[in-house]
């Protein structure tokens, strides 16, 4: 078991298997709203679901609309248990601050620079403190 | 470390009611996510939120509206997900027509004006040079901070309709003059004459610069000006589709760059890149997804994205000279347009030429063309990019002239000499 420290931007907690993205993703655009399914063929991960697992990657890309498809994500319950970024993003944070002010469930929001990613392995369980602790 | 006046804080504790009081917690949220110093006055917002992407986005709105909302700064809205003029244009269950309609409602009563375009400014919404505003939609921002000279930020949906109920905005990005200043030189004093002369050019030219510069500010040198409002719109559009541009300038044409010297703010460019026909040539054809092979069977043509201007719809009709389209030709605008053509005559000649005119809304945002998808032509930069995405068509660019020429013959016909 290993405990990483990331800076909690919006803090909760949450708790899933790691699914580690190499690559930028953008919400609105790769991400089907309605069921979390990664859509853009581009993508190495196209087809595989976002919901409930603890997503890892290096930063977001695109449209102002991935706050959109965040909060619809959040209502609808298939959005990722924990997400953790190596470069923050406003726009995906705003549909989280969003949901919470509609009393909808929330999920962590953490910081963590992406070589420090490393050993947050693909598939592994994983939980998210309020301080914003994970444990691999 | 985020500032906050006396005034902020009272708008937190609900002096102006439950709805501002949100609205100023989801500011206050996202610019401490941005590292914001303070939040300033806005002038005037443009709200993109008002897309629908789900009944989270209606029910968001409709809470505002419940808790008593009232935007404090004129506001306008961009595209919906209904062609309300149009009933029967957009093919969406009950249900969800139901929610969509909702949600355009919701914006309405908190005071927006129901303006539905993505081109705002070209429908009396022009805030003035060195203004601050808080704009959503990528085109929308872009041509703001680059042909109005006014300052916006690149911000998340909700958060403008959080700026227009409270009239704040983060103190961040654009809004920061030492943020506007041009990183890179683009010296396209190279460019054939007859290139730069027409449409077709500055889709591509925004394309290249999306691709290269991205978010990077960038100064276009050697461009000959005038340059009309038709043009830089389509550059801002295609650069904010084809990489994050939310400011360019062009030498001699935009507000902030009367020269060269002032456009970078007195600083040395880190780069300078001498734009060359290759590039663009290259550009254009990322633009097209499908076989480009002259002669081969269309299923569709789009345009108006950007919205539609009167002068676009004018280009249109003397392109057609009467003839009828073999194939669906869409044509999207908002009101402020459509009303121009009503009254001119033109809208009853294009109706007449088979033209689907789409009215506040687009067909890349909501269910209109036959589904199943095909080959798509269009003049559009931004269509080009996003269509095979959202409705599944391949597509090949062209020029307006180039997709009249095509949707009347039902097969590819471009003009390809001035790429060669």
């Amino acid at each position: 078991m290993a405990v990483i420290q990331a800076r909690a931007v919006i803090t909760g907690t949450g708790a899933g298997r790691v699914l580690r993205l190499a690559q930028a993703l953008s919400f609105w655009g790769d991400v089907d709203p309605y069921t979390g399914k990664l859509t853009n063929p581009r993508q190495t991960w196209h087809g595989t679901s976002i919901a409930g697992r603890v997503l890892v990657l290096p930063e977001l890309r695109g449209s102002s609309s991935g706050s959109a498809v965040m909060l619809e994500l959040l209502a609808g319950g298939h959005a990722p248990a924990a997400l953790v970024l190596g470069r923050i993003d406003a726009i995906i944070g705003l549909g989280i601050l969003v949901a919470r002010e509609m009393g909808w469930p929330t999920i962590p929001l953490l910081e963590l620079p992406v070589d420090r990613h490393e050993r947050l392995v693909d598939g592994a369980e994983a939980s998210v403190s309020v301080e914003g602790a994970i444990t691999v | 470390m985020l500032h906050l006046t006396a005034d902020d804080r009272s708008l937190l504790d609900g002096a102006q009611g439950a709805a501002t009081a949100m609205a100023m917690r989801i500011l206050v949220g996202t610019a401490e996510m941005l590292g914001a110093d303070k939040l300033i006055d806005i002038a005037s917002v443009h709200v993109d939120g008002c897309l629908y992407h789900g009944d989270s986005g209606t029910l968001f709105a409709e809470k505002l509206v419940n808790a008593g909302g009232q935007v404090r700064v004129p506001t306008t809205l961009n595209v919906g997900a209904l062609d309300l003029v149009h009933g029967d244009r957009v093919k969406v269950t009950p249900a969800r027509y139901d929610m969509i309609r909702r949600m355009m409602a919701a914006y309405q009563k908190l005071g927006c004006q129901p303006s539905w375009t993505c081109a705002p400014y070209q429908a009396g919404h022009r805030p003035a040079q060195g203004q601050d505003v808080a704009w959503g939609e990528s085109n929308a921002i872009a041509f703001c901070n680059s042909v109005l000279g006014a300052r916006t930020d690149r911000y998340g949906d909700f958060l403008d309709i959080c700026a227009a109920l409270t009239g704040r905005a983060p103190h961040t990005g654009f809004h920061k003059p030492e943020n506007r200043r041009a990183r890179i030189v683009v010296d396209a004093s190279g460019l054939p004459a007859a290139l730069t002369a027409e449409d077709s050019f500055y889709p591509v030219l925004g394309t290249w610069l999306g691709a290269t510069c991205g978010a990077t500010v960038a100064a276009i040198d050697g461009l000959p000006g005038p340059i009309s409002e038709d043009r830089l719109k389509a550059v801002g559009a295609a650069g904010a589709s084809a990489g994050a541009v939310g400011l360019f300038h062009i030498v001699g044409v935009t507000p902030e760059a009367p020269s060269l010297a002032a456009a970078l703010a007195g600083h040395a460019p880190e780069q300078t890149i001498r734009l060359t026909p290759a590039m663009l040539r290259q550009a254009r054809d990322r633009l097209s997804t499908g076989a480009t092979v002259a002669g081969q069977p269309i299923d569709a043509v789009a345009i108006g994205s950007p919205h539609l201007s009167e002068a676009e719809f004018d280009a249109l009709r003397d392109l057609l000279r009467g003839r009828q389209v073999a194939v669906p030709f869409y044509a999207c605008t908002g009101r402020h347009a459509m009303t121009a053509i009503e009254r001119s005559g033109t809208r009853v000649v294009l109706d007449a030429a088979g033209i689907i005119v789409i009215a506040d809304t687009c067909v890349v945002v909501t269910p209109i063309m036959k589904p199943g998808g095909g080959l798509l032509m269009t003049n559009s930069g931004k269509f080009a990019h996003y269509a095979p995405g959202t409705v599944g068509y391949d597509v090949v660019y062209g020029s307006m002239a180039d997709c009249v020429e095509s949707a009347v013959a039902g097969r590819l016909a471009r003009e390809e000499s001035l790429w060669r």
